[in-house]
């Protein structure tokens, strides 16, 4: 895998879920706000436990389409933020014709979805703390990753940050988070890699798990590269298929190439990467 | 409901478009259940060239009503790599394998045409010909007289079958399929994506006169566009093309559905392959391929 020192520290990415083939009908469970955000609860009685920082391909089972510019029409991309035995959540940001429309959606109504998909985060090999860092609605992989590294008693703080304060309401969805705001109204102001910073001036033992927007996750990258931490960036991009296919939603890798951010990540090794850049956002 | 097509017999006539299912990759996410439910009659792989390609830059999509715009730009490892190691892999798929590939003269063709023909797991060869000459800078496949000429050239190096996929960015794509028949094609299929663009969004606020010149969206400058938005292109072409040839007529574009695969072989398709619909749902192969069966008249 990766070279350098960081990677020394990451444990193996065990055997990971396996999907179902083929997309299933599902019925949604229910919808809860949470700030600027909504939690979508979704009944799945047949998909496996998913790997923290897998994720599913969702689309609304009726009146996918015929939205803004007559779209949705492929299947969008969410990270699985929580999972108890046949329910999984979705942490929902309405940002485009498709979030739109699973916004809308209600208890008791259809949705397909596929997954779970691709390579989750890497459990720490030796006894170090795990610093989760997280920017607005991608906290979302964060949650399932805390409830996963707290059953295995690994030492874990939650770092977040959001634009404003009926973002950071989001923050509920982890335990005893650290909030900043970009506008200051909640928590210290400023971003959340100075929070970051602060830890690692305290103890650089550690290893970072991050997922948000892309200058966020550079942020991250670059600090942690400074600092000899080892870190695994949860990335997003615009991806048509989820499973290997349409060969759309590639990052340049270090050393030439590029990587599919749906079969080689989303969970990427900052030292496989040069730089997140950031580009083109997700079909929304 | 099986069906023979240049020689293969198919256990149904459904069969992915080149470039829209990365079996391997498939295998991967979704286990030996790929297997046990492989969704189409043949596997065509996506577009080999003879040297190693990394695929244009990102953004490589954009969604469009009722369809997609990609500028992938062919990735792949390369005519050395993919027999090494992707074909053995795919030829334990429970289904004949198609190896699609492309090159920019008649000769670089003959060359992968070539090493194709040497290789058992390979049951038939397609040629992607929507790539540009590079003296002319035209497709190959957009010109029908040059058409003919490096089907005449290509042929007599494989025994297999040749299958030509047309282009439908073309003047005349009847004249196009006359002419990979006349070349010595055992089949063609159509439609591939249609040339098609789209633009940087322009910013939330911002007054158009003071923004620098729109560029174009994906990292490749122009796409091609799939998906439903191009079913009733498809369904003109593909009746035109079989009325005009002898050879077998694969059809696609937009299929995503078993009414979709119908209209296709009722103007002449012998198969129909789905793409875009299998990144929605992996198993569209095999729903519409069960639906047709069940919908069979008699």
């Amino acid at each position: 895998m990766s070279d350098g020192p960081a990677a020394a520290s990451l444990g193996e990415r065990s055997d990971r879920a396996i999907a179902p083939f083929g997309r299933r009908l599902l019925t949604v469970a229910g919808m809860d706000e949470l700030g600027a955000y909504r939690v979508l609860r979704v009944a799945d009685p047949v998909g496996p436990r998913p790997d923290p920082g897998q994720f599913a391909m969702l689309a609304a089972a009726e009146r996918w389409g015929g939205g803004e510019d007559e779209r949705p029409y492929l299947a969008r991309a969410f990270s699985i933020a929580r999972w108890s035995e046949g329910e999984a959540h979705y942490l929902l940001e309405d940002v485009g014709p498709g979030t739109e429309r699973l916004c809308e959606l209600r208890a008791g109504e259809g949705l397909w979805a596929l997954g779970p998909l691709g390579r989750g985060f890497a459990m720490p090999r030796e006894r170090r703390r795990a610093l989760l860092v997280g920017g607005g609605v991608g906290i979302a992989p964060l949650a399932i990753l805390q409830d996963t590294l707290s059953r295995k008693d690994v030492p874990v703080r939650a770092l977040l940050g959001f634009r404003d304060a009926v973002r950071a309401v989001g923050a509920a969805l982890l335990d005893g988070a650290r909030v900043t705001t970009d506008d200051g109204s909640i928590g210290a102001g400023g971003l959340v890699t100075d929070l970051l910073a602060a830890e690692l001036d305290q103890d650089e033992h550690a290893v970072v798990y991050a997922c948000g927007p892309a200058p966020m996750l550079e942020a991250v990258r670059a600090l942690c590269a400074t600092r000899g931490v080892p870190a695994q960036l949860a990335l997003e991009a615009g991806m048509a298929c989820g499973f290997g296919a349409c060969y759309g939603c590639v990052v340049p890798r270090r050393g030439g190439g590029y990587l599919r951010v749906c079969v080689d990540g989303p969970v990427i090794d900052a030292a496989e990467l040069d730089e997140v850049e950031a580009h083109a956002g997700a079909p929304a | 409901m099986s069906v023979e097509f240049c020689g293969l017999k198919l256990a149904h006539p459904v069969i992915n478009g080149s470039g829209t299912f990365d079996a391997l990759a498939a295998r991967a996410a979704f286990g030996p259940a790929l297997d046990s439910e492989f969704p189409f009659a043949a596997y065509v792989s996506k577009t080999i060239t003879l040297e190693p390609r990394r695929g244009n830059p990102p953004p490589r999509l954009w969604e469009t009503p009722a369809g997609l715009v990609n500028s992938i730009g062919l990735p792949n490892k390369g005519l050395v790599c993919y027999l090494a190691e992707d074909l053995p892999e795919l030829a334990t798929l429970p289904v004949p394998v198609i190896t699609n590939v492309m090159g920019s003269t008649a000769a670089e063709i003959a060359a992968l045409v070539e090493a194709c023909d040497a290789r058992a797991e390979i049951s038939a060869v397609e040629l992607n010909v929507s790539c540009p000459n590079v003296k002319t800078g035209l497709d190959i496949g957009a010109d029908p007289r040059q058409l003919e000429e490096v089907l005449r050239a290509v042929r007599p190096r494989t025994g297999k079958p040749l299958i030509v996929k047309l282009t439908p960015n073309a003047a005349d794509v009847p004249a196009c399929a006359l002419a990979a028949e006349a070349g010595g094609a055992d089949g063609v299929s159509l439609i591939n994506t249609l040339r098609a663009m789209a633009l940087t969004p322009v910013p939330h606020g911002g007054s158009s006169a003071r923004q620098s010149p729109r560029r174009p969206w994906l990292g490749g400058g122009s796409g091609g566009l799939s998906g439903p938005a191009i079913r009733a292109v498809a369904l003109a072409q593909v009746a035109a093309v079989s009325a005009r040839v002898r050879i077998p007529v694969v059809g696609m574009g937009g299929v995503s559905s078993a009414a979709h695969a119908r209209d296709l072989l009722d103007v002449g398709a012998t198969l129909v392959a789905v793409g875009t619909e299998s990144f929605r749902d992996p198993a569209a192969g095999a729903r519409i391929a069960r639906d047709l069966l069940a919908a069979r008249p008699g």
